[in-house]
């Protein structure tokens, strides 16, 4: 069996909204039927614009939130029932909630959690010079954490989520408020542990970056729909056809009028062209434009996932309207 | 079998990992501890001004009624100094750090009440032993073995009966503390438990319902038979025995309770 099983999946959240005698009950459906699996050994990306549902997924298949319908299975346990045995193998992190004591020096908050999870002395020693090597945590681990920065703070919880060996990672925004470099390591450590381990991630991220570099398989969600789920590269196949022609002309010129393209952007000289891979080629824009004017110079622009993902957003990859409905 | 000890080694060493947070503030600590304990007098001063102008009060001498204080006194203190965190479920809740509970191994009311431990708390403590000690010196009561017995039970069974009317009343926040209501905007990076003010249970109303009703069983039957006394209701004698048995049917009742509240956690939005 895999090692998440989601069916049909569904949370609906009954919200007042208004005030006074105008207040009604309003249904939001925050996840709204939705069937994925994942594999042991692969690190998924969660992705999908603000309020599509994200963490409510991960909140069901970690054991908080009680779905309103559909199956979970979380490594053989349905976790509102089992949440305590599901709890032992896994590990959570939000990347705005603080789960380390705030008073207490990091080591001491690494110490409780040792005996909340039942973790064996000798493991906790070895995970923790592991743990604490990949994410440099020396120098701030007899610091309070209310003394430490936001990016010290973060690595320290995923410390937290991982001193158990967890078979599977929940990250909810795992990389928010750290610097470039903090990132890249956090990057290190989950690939690291993915390879030696076999560690499972599910990660929600609006960091780009870490889906390129960490996820194998990228699910889409979008007003609780799956509108994705599959490779990055069919990803950007499927939503990224079009791609964007830059040419530098001789003399600055108003935007040049081609056939099946269109100018997004001029900075003096240099213009900006956007089309579409079905409608036209690179060669044959390149020609047109070298009739319209004097060319110095040119490049083409591959689709990245920024790109991908905002046209994703943008559009609602399925015509979703309505998902509220008054009650 | 090993579980509950296991637990109760656990709940000893959060304890001590919140007393030592706690003692980097060593003055403010010292100085709250002992206000503690003197402010908890006043209560027992208030007795004390009656008795000095009436030997009796409804047939009850000031020893006797000091051993009555004595024990609701005591197994309320002991709740309080046990559990008194449970004031912060509402607060948990409101801005989903109750989320944190629900991922980890291990029953949520005891990560919830193992959040804080407010050693302070041991004044009232304290003051309830003297206070105790006070009845015990003066009384003028045989110590057959059945009497000793039910004082030493009736303390526990007390704090658990406490337990478990406070643990009940609470539950409520899972149904009216509506998620979070900013959940409705944008969640993506936003902490708005700064914006609520902390609000605590109101102490006052709570103490009254799970301190006065429940003190007939706390207390006052399991006194009235230490005592001798004959009950002017005219109640079955073993009502007078029975704390502890009410005891484990309140602490089975509210951890039900409890457990059914959790499944309506609805978290907050984030
Ligand atoms: N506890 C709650 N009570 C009421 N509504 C909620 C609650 N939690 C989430 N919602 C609503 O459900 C929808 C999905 O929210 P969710 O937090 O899952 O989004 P998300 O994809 O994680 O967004 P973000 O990228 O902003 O974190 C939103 O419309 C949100 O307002
Ligand atoms: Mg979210």
């Amino acid at each position: 069996m895999a090692l998440v099983d989601v069916q049909d999946l569904r949370k609906e959240f009954v919200v007042r909204r208004g005030s006074g005698l105008r207040r009604e009950r309003v249904v939001v459906r925050a996840v709204d039927g939705i069937t994925f699996a994942i594999e042991s050994g692969s690190i998924v990306g969660y992705i999908g614009p603000n309020g599509a549902g994200k963490s409510t997924t991960v909140k069901m298949l970690t054991g908080i939130l009680v779905p309103s319908g559909g199956r979970v299975s979380v490594a053989g346990f349905v976790p509102s029932k089992q949440r305590t045995k599901l709890a032992a193998r896994i590990g959570v992190m939000f990347g705005q909630r603080v789960q380390l004591w705030w008073d207490l020096p990091l080591i001491e908050s690494f110490e409780l959690l040792r005996h909340i999870y039942r973790v064996p002395a000798e493991r906790f020693r070895q995970n923790l010079d592991m743990l604490g090597a990949a994410l440099e945590l020396g120098p701030f681990l007899r610091t309070p954490v209310r003394q430490l920065s936001l990016g010290q703070r973060i690595r320290g919880e995923l410390t937290a989520a991982m001193l158990h060996e967890p078979d599977i990672l929940f990250l909810d925004e795992p990389t928010i408020g750290l610097d470039v470099v903090a990132r890249q390591r956090v990057r290190e450590l989950l690939l690291r542990a993915n390879r030696e381990r076999g560690l499972t991630v599910l990660l929600t991220s609006h960091d780009l970056v870490d889906i390129e570099r960490l996820c194998s398989r990228i699910l889409v969600i979008d007003h609780g729909h799956l509108v994705y789920d599959g490779g990055l590269e069919t990803l950007k196949e499927r939503y990224g056809t079009e791609r964007v022609l830059v040419v530098d002309l001789e003399e600055p010129r108003p935007p040049l009028d081609v056939e099946g393209a269109r100018v997004i952007k001029v900075d003096g000289p240099r213009q900006w062209i956007a089309f579409e891979r079905e409608r036209t080629n690179a060669a044959r824009l390149t020609a047109q434009v070298a009739a319209l004017a004097p060319l110095r110079d040119l490049t083409l622009q591959e689709p990245d996932i920024e790109d991908v993902v905002r046209r994703i957003y943008a559009e609602g990859a399925t015509g979703s309207a309505g998902r509220s409905s008054t009650a | 079998m090993g579980e509950p000890l296991e637990s109760a080694g656990l709940f000893l060493r959060l304890s001590a990992a919140r007393i030592r947070a706690q003692l980097q503030y060593r003055t403010s600590f010292a100085l709250q501890t002992v206000g503690m304990f003197l402010i908890s007098f006043l209560d027992f001063a208030a007795i004390l001004v009656i008795f000095a102008n009436v030997p009796q009060l409804g047939g009850w001498s000031v020893s006797e009624v000091a051993l009555l204080y004595a024990i609701s006194s005591l197994a309320f203190s002991l709740t309080d100094l046990a559990i008194g965190h449970l004031d912060y479920l509402p607060q948990l809740i409101r801005d989903g750090s109750f989320d944190l509970l629900l991922v980890r191994p291990r029953g949520t009311l005891f990560q919830v009440v193992t959040q804080d431990f407010q050693i302070r708390r041991i004044g009232k403590v304290a003051q309830s032993l003297m206070v105790l000690g006070y009845a015990l010196a003066t009384l003028d009561v045989i110590w057959t073995p059945d009497r000793v017995a039910l004082l030493i039970a009736t303390i526990p069974a007390g704090a658990l009966i406490f337990a478990s009317i406070w643990v009940a009343a609470i539950c409520i926040v899972f149904w009216t503390t509506e998620g979070n209501e900013a959940a409705n905007a944008v969640t993506y990076g936003g902490t708005f438990f700064a914006q609520y003010p902390i609000n605590i249970y109101d102490r006052w109303l709570r103490r009254f319902l799970a301190y006065l009703i429940p003190t007939a069983f706390v207390a006052y039957f399991p006194c009235l038979y230490i005592l001798g006394k004959a009950d002017p209701l005219g109640l079955p004698v073993w009502l007078q025995v029975s704390s502890p048995l009410v005891a484990l049917a309140a602490a089975l009742a509210a951890g039900l309770i409890w457990r059914t509240a959790v499944r309506h956690y609805q978290s907050a939005g984030g």
